[in-house]
């Protein structure tokens, strides 16, 4: 049983264009089911090439000047005003224009792998990885607010009440496991802007919605059972409910209660299954310590470690629970850590997280890799936008160390899930203001991110309050970015 | 050359026109599977091809060769080439036809996309009968009509089942038997106040079903009518459409501590049954009424309710008109069922609405202002934040809907309804003025809309089964009299929503049984004709009371503060700016109702939403339902719904008057279900308390954890026993189900 499809009885069949994907996944999921005679074929719109997700959102925006967009010209122009032209038109949370003069980066940035893509001192992991990435430089959004950005990028769009990336894709292609959700969501340290909004499911059924993975012995909210009941008594309880059910289904006919039914016996499942996913004694202790999964944090800790003393301890762990739910087909981890809001100390702060994220993120690419795991599965970091090439200069702060949210350009990189490896594409021009070449709206991402998973952005749709929505935006074009593709 | 929808040879249109059109108003506007020989329908056939093909370049947004479909008059003033469109009867005299069938692929509409065969047959039959292109459903206006009088039947019980046992009968099918009581009682405890009857009520009703069935129906549903908990199941309703939340949303996501002052509003005045038209006044535009009480002013926080971005940096204009903005698109949506967001930037691609409109009905919400618009409240509580007239901003288009580009030049756009719609005569109107104006008798929307809305909490779906979009690219009613006929009825019998909800559950279409027929799975799949009632799994906050209520923990106090009841610290800690902690309640105030429950836009209590309640941050007419292991969990195994087998079973067993097993099963029956079990679910329940008990009586370690605190150790078997039978009892679908 396909936990990501339990919901889909009739009403959805009904609510959801019958030619698009919803009828397909009922079809699919009354096809498992026994209740219809042929499997259903063509799930996907086009071939995948990527099965599985997991995006790593760095929620509050890492400054993509001081990690990858090396521009040696900003450093010449540090403590320059910049021309008024560009800034006319643009608005800043904070930053005053009339005083405001560029910035440069204090760090050291060197070209790395046979594609000369450029890293910071700050990540010398992720640098090995260089050969492996495509790394897009270009990124723009329309939205320069954390709340509204970090939507934009979950969802699509600014507004509220849409369903997130992880919801369009398992609603479209489901789970590949019987026993876990097909939308997994892991955080480490404080929360993000958006909190839940960006992980619930929107207009979609709750079944879409990220399921929030915990750390300790309850994985999952309510996965243990109370004090007393014995995985025993919990199954004759199971059987009797079942059997229950299914004798009120006898003058009933309600595909409802057969929907239920299933449900109780995955929710019994996944007490067993969800455990052994968060089990990690089984790991080698070479892969334990390639995470970091043991590190502490630096004693001058920065503000993204939240109350507790283990954020790099914990964010290590969730990238290697990644791997462990990428090779059990889990759909969609979406992997959030806040915040890199870095409107001063940027450079303290920037080196906690970065140092935090480094050696776990290159340590997950490196082992799907090793254990042929990254064909199928695309690893994204990204974020609802960038940061200011100029510094921010908050009327009542002393000294200006840090930089403003920029929505103009800023950058992300993929791996694995069919991206070409090696790839740098986009560039923004001298100080890092706008992209030069190749400008990529949000959209467009989400447009490719679909189109490796198999799906065309415009079909993968769902009826709701008299309109056919979708990822993207129905106003403006997205396109699909064949160049990152292999 | 204007051109004309008909031809010169049918010169005067005067005479053409009403003949086309009365020759197609009999014609059911969505029916059954379309029969191979039914008639092309404009609604059901025909607009949802020009909506799909043509609207796109001929519609609101763009109006390409001067052409535009967004409704039979603009259709009828033509395009550029000065060719009829459309002549009745006559597909290859009309343009429309010639273009869609084109060769040339540089004529063929639409471009480089020919329409499949089947889709221009449809054009073809369409122009062929007539052409007919009648008023949108939606938009008729309201007045009296005579139900069908069905021969030869007692089965209706009043005009709605004449209208639908019409329906039923043109399509040869029947109705379902009436449910039986036990059905019934709970169907309209679970529908009308969302608690389950007591006991006592059970047994109050049964006795009266045996001496008069008739009196007794009427004589509940006018007792839970005046129940207390009548404003709270349907002012939860009217939440979700005011997204009601207790703190601020975005990144900072304050608490709103006084919140709840408004919502006690809204369940007082539901309790009052504060006429629909009035209701609707006071929450627009109540500060502005003459001598306006404080009552009356508390009611505009229905506005207050939209999110505000306090984070740092935020452009506090831009923050404002999104404000602005989510109360036109709310009240459009809640009292108009018109979606009117993408009117924001551009007219609407598919029906008759500008983008003048949009910022008509802005220009009201403009100069509402919140600064400083706050009532004090009476014991030393901070105060209630509402709405207060400010008559200086000027509104203006945004070009693109961008608020950084408003249309100066364009002039400022003076505060209006909705011009396709009846006429707002106030010359300067205020909210007061739009507020009459949607509840003006001449409105054919407000009526249908609320009607539809309230049918689709007592059935599970509504007559339109897009309750919020009621326009062109919504869904036609089932039963389009119907719908007329009970809005019409609402509106000139005072606009009582008790009176509504009673008529409709004293029909015998709301009475019927809710089993599928498994002989109508092909011919009513949906059950658009209701031909039975539809089960409903109740709401998030409805599943807590029951698991309370059964247990008899629930605290029953009406209103008040919000409440904190326990969730994991790592829930309350999703949120970014940690503004305030989740201090749990104690006392009663743990076993409140759902609908008390503090919530909190980013870190929402999970239980709610595991069970499809509503973020909060956009209105919401109809909630999903959904099934997933995660509620399964939930009822099984979460602190609240644990503690409440617990008490359940603490509960049967201090029953003196219960002496046995097979007793004490009945009793939990009736209390969870409203009925005794039968022959066959007695041995499953049997077996399964045995099992339990036998377990328990080997393991007295195992039953001490299960019984929970302070049970006394001899009895810990027993309980425990219980406790885990219990538990799968209020785990059934029926149990969650209004049945």
């Amino acid at each position: 049983m396909n936990p990501q499809l339990l919901h889909a009885t009739r009403r959805d069949f009904l609510t959801t264009s019958a030619s698009g994907l919803g009828g397909l996944a009922l079809a699919h999921l009354l096809a498992r089911d026994g209740a219809l005679g042929a499997t259903s074929d063509g799930f996907h719109h086009f071939a995948p090439k990527a099965k599985r997700c997991i995006f790593i959102f760095m929620a509050g925006a890492p400054s993509q000047l001081d990690l990858f967009d090396y521009k040696p010209k900003l450093n010449e122009l540090n403590g320059k005003k910049m021309d008024p032209a560009l800034l006319a038109k643009m608005r800043f949370a904070f930053l005053q224009k009339e005083s405001a003069t560029l910035m440069g980066t204090k760090r050291q940035f060197a070209q790395h792998g046979d594609s000369g893509m450029w890293f910071s001192d700050l990540l010398p992991h992720l640098a090995t990885c260089a050969d492996d990435l495509c790394m897009v430089k270009s990124l723009h959004t329309s939205q320069f607010n954390h709340h509204p950005g970090q939507l934009m990028m979950q969802c699509g769009d600014p507004h509220f009440g849409l369903p997130s990336m992880g919801s369009w894709m398992t609603y479209g292609l489901g789970s590949e496991n019987d026993n876990l959700p097909g939308y997994v969501v892991l955080t480490a340290g404080r929360g993000s802007s958006g909190g839940a909004t960006l992980y619930q499911s929107g207009f979609l059924p709750s079944s879409y919605a990220g399921v929030r993975f915990r750390n300790g012995e309850e994985p999952v909210l309510n996965l243990r059972s109370p004090a007393g009941i014995s995985p025993g008594v919990q199954r004759r309880g199971l059987d009797a409910l079942r059997e229950l059910n299914a004798l009120a289904n006898e003058q009933a006919h309600d595909p409802e209660i057969a929907s239920r039914i299933a449900a109780y016996e995955l929710a019994f499942r996944m007490q067993s299954a969800a455990p052994q996913l968060n089990d990690l004694s089984h790991e080698s202790p070479k892969t334990l310590e390639a995470y970091g999964v043991e590190r502490s944090d630096p004693k001058n800790g920065g503000r993204g470690k939240g109350s507790s003393n283990k954020t790099w301890a914990t964010f290590a762990r969730n990238c290697l629970l990644a791997r462990r739910m990428a090779e059990r087909g889990v759909r969609f981890v979406n992997l959030i850590h806040a915040s890199w809001d870095h409107h001063s100390n940027l450079d303290p702060e920037l080196e906690f997280n970065a140092g935090m994220s480094d050696q776990p993120i290159a340590a997950l690419i490196k082992d799907l890799k090793d254990r042929g795991l990254l064909d199928e599965t695309l690893v994204v970091w990204g974020s609802e936008f960038g940061r200011t090439p100029l510094g921010e200069n908050r009327p009542g702060r002393k000294g200006v160390t840090g930089r403003d949210h920029h929505p103009n350009a800023f950058t992300m990189f993929m791996a694995g899930g069919g991206v070409k490896g090696g790839l740098n594409y986009g560039e923004t021009d001298d100080i890092g203001w706008e992209p030069a070449r190749d400008p990529v709206h949000v959209n467009d991402f989400h447009a490719t991110l679909l189109h490796l998973f198999g799906l065309d952005h415009l079909k993968l749709t769902y009826r709701h309050g008299g309109a056919d929505k979708r990822l993207t935006s129905l106003t403006r074009e997205s396109k699909v970015i064949h160049d990152w593709i292999a | 050359m204007k051109i004309s929808i008909f031809p010169d040879k049918f010169k005067n249109p005067k005479v053409n026109l009403p003949r086309l059109i009365i020759t197609h108003a009999g014609i059911p506007l969505l029916g059954l599977p379309c029969a191979a020989a039914a008639p092309v329908d404009f609604t059901r056939d025909v607009q949802p091809l020009l909506n799909n093909h043509c609207a796109e370049c001929h519609g609101g947004v763009k109006q390409k060769g001067g052409l535009r479909l967004t409704n039979r008059r603009q259709a009828l003033e033509g395009g550029k080439s000065g060719e009829a469109l459309l002549v009745s009867g006559h597909p290859k005299a009309s343009e429309l036809f010639k273009r869609i069938t084109h060769l040339d692929p540089d004529e063929q509409m639409p471009p480089k996309k020919r329409l499949k065969a089947a889709e221009i047959e449809i054009f073809r039959a369409w122009i062929e009968r007539g052409a007919a292109w009648p008023e949108h459903w939606a938009y008729r206006t309201l007045e009296a009509i005579d139900p069908p009088t069905p021969t030869n039947s007692d089965w209706p019980r009043n005009e709605i089942d004449r209208f639908v046992l019409d329906r039923l009968r043109r399509a040869s099918l029947t109705p379902s038997l009436q449910a039986p009581p036990h059905v019934l009682l709970r169907r309209l405890h679970l529908d009308l106040i969302g608690l389950p009857p007591t006991l006592a009520e059970l047994s109050a009703f049964e006795t009266a079903w045996q001496e008069d069935q008739e009196a007794c129906l009427e004589a509940t549903v006018d007792r839970l009518l005046a129940s207390p908990h009548f404003g709270e199941r349907w002012g939860r309703h009217w939440l979700d459409q005011a997204r009601y939340a207790d703190s601020d949303g975005y990144e900072k996501d304050n608490a709103r501590p006084n919140a709840g002052v408004w919502r006690d509003w809204v369940i007082e005045a539901i309790n009052a049954d504060l006429p629909f038209d009035q209701f609707t006044i006071e929450q627009l535009a109540g500060d502005l009424l003459p001598d306006a009480t404080p009552h009356q002013r508390l009611a505009t926080a229905f506005h207050r309710q939209t999110l505000w971005n306090r984070e740092g940096g935020v452009d506090a204009e831009e923050d404002r008109t999104k404000r602005v903005i989510d109360r036109v698109s709310t009240t459009t949506k809640t009292w108009l069922g018109l979606t009117l967001q993408c009117a924001q930037c551009h007219d609407h691609p598919y029906d008759p609405i500008t983008q003048r409109d949009f910022y008509q009905v802005y220009a009201f919400f403009n100069n509402a202002d919140e600064a400083g618009a706050k009532i004090p409240l009476g014991d030393g509580q901070q105060a209630v934040d509402v709405m207060k007239h400010n008559g200086k901003r000027k509104t203006y288009l945004f070009e693109r809907g961008d608020f950084l580009q408003p249309d100066k030049a364009g002039g400022e756009v003076q505060a209006n309804g909705i011009a396709f719609l009846h006429r707002l005569e106030a010359k300067e109107p205020t909210r007061l003025d739009l507020a009459h104006w949607l509840t003006s008798p001449a409105n054919p929307l407000m009526a249908r809309v609320t009607v539809n809305t309230v049918w689709t909490h007592l059935f599970g779906t509504g007559l339109s089964n897009t309750p919020e979009n009621f326009g062109s690219e919504g869904n036609a009613p089932s039963h389009p009299a119907l719908l007329a006929w009970l809005a019409h009825d609402f509106m000139t019998n005072g606009w009582s929503r008790k009176r509504l909800v009673k008529t409709i559950v004293l029909s015998h279409t709301y009475l019927q049984s809710s089993n599928h027929r498994p002989e109508l799975v092909e011919r009513d799949p949906d059950n658009r004709l209701l031909h039975r009632q539809n089960r409903k799994r109740v709401e998030a906050e409805i599943i807590r009371d029951l698991h309370l209520s059964v247990a008899g923990q629930i605290a029953h106090r009406i209103g008040g503060k919000s409440v904190f009841p326990p969730i994991p610290p790592d829930v309350a800690a999703q949120s970014y700016a940690n503004s305030f902690k989740w201090k749990e309640s104690s006392g009663p105030d743990r076993y409140r109702r759902g609908m008390y429950t503090f919530f909190k836009r980013t870190a929402p209590e999970p239980t709610l939403m595991t069970f499809d309640c509503p973020d909060s941050n956009i209105s919401v007419t109809q909630r999903n339902v959904s099934n997933t292991p995660l509620m399964a969990l939930t009822t099984l195994q979460n602190v609240v719904f644990h503690e409440a087998a617990q008490a359940f079973a603490r509960h049967l067993l201090a029953d003196a008057t219960l002496g046995t097993d097979r007793e004490r099963l009945n009793q939990a029956y009736r209390i969870c279900l409203a009925r005794k079990p039968s022959a066959e679910e007695q041995v499953i329940l049997d077996q399964l308390l045995r099992d339990n008990q036998a377990t328990y009586a080997k393991h007295p370690e195992e039953a001490r954890k299960l019984a929970g605190k302070g049970a006394v150790e001899s009895k810990a078997p027993t309980i425990a026993a219980w406790v885990a039978t219990l538990r799968i009892i209020t785990n059934l679908d029926e149990f969650v189900t209004s049945p």
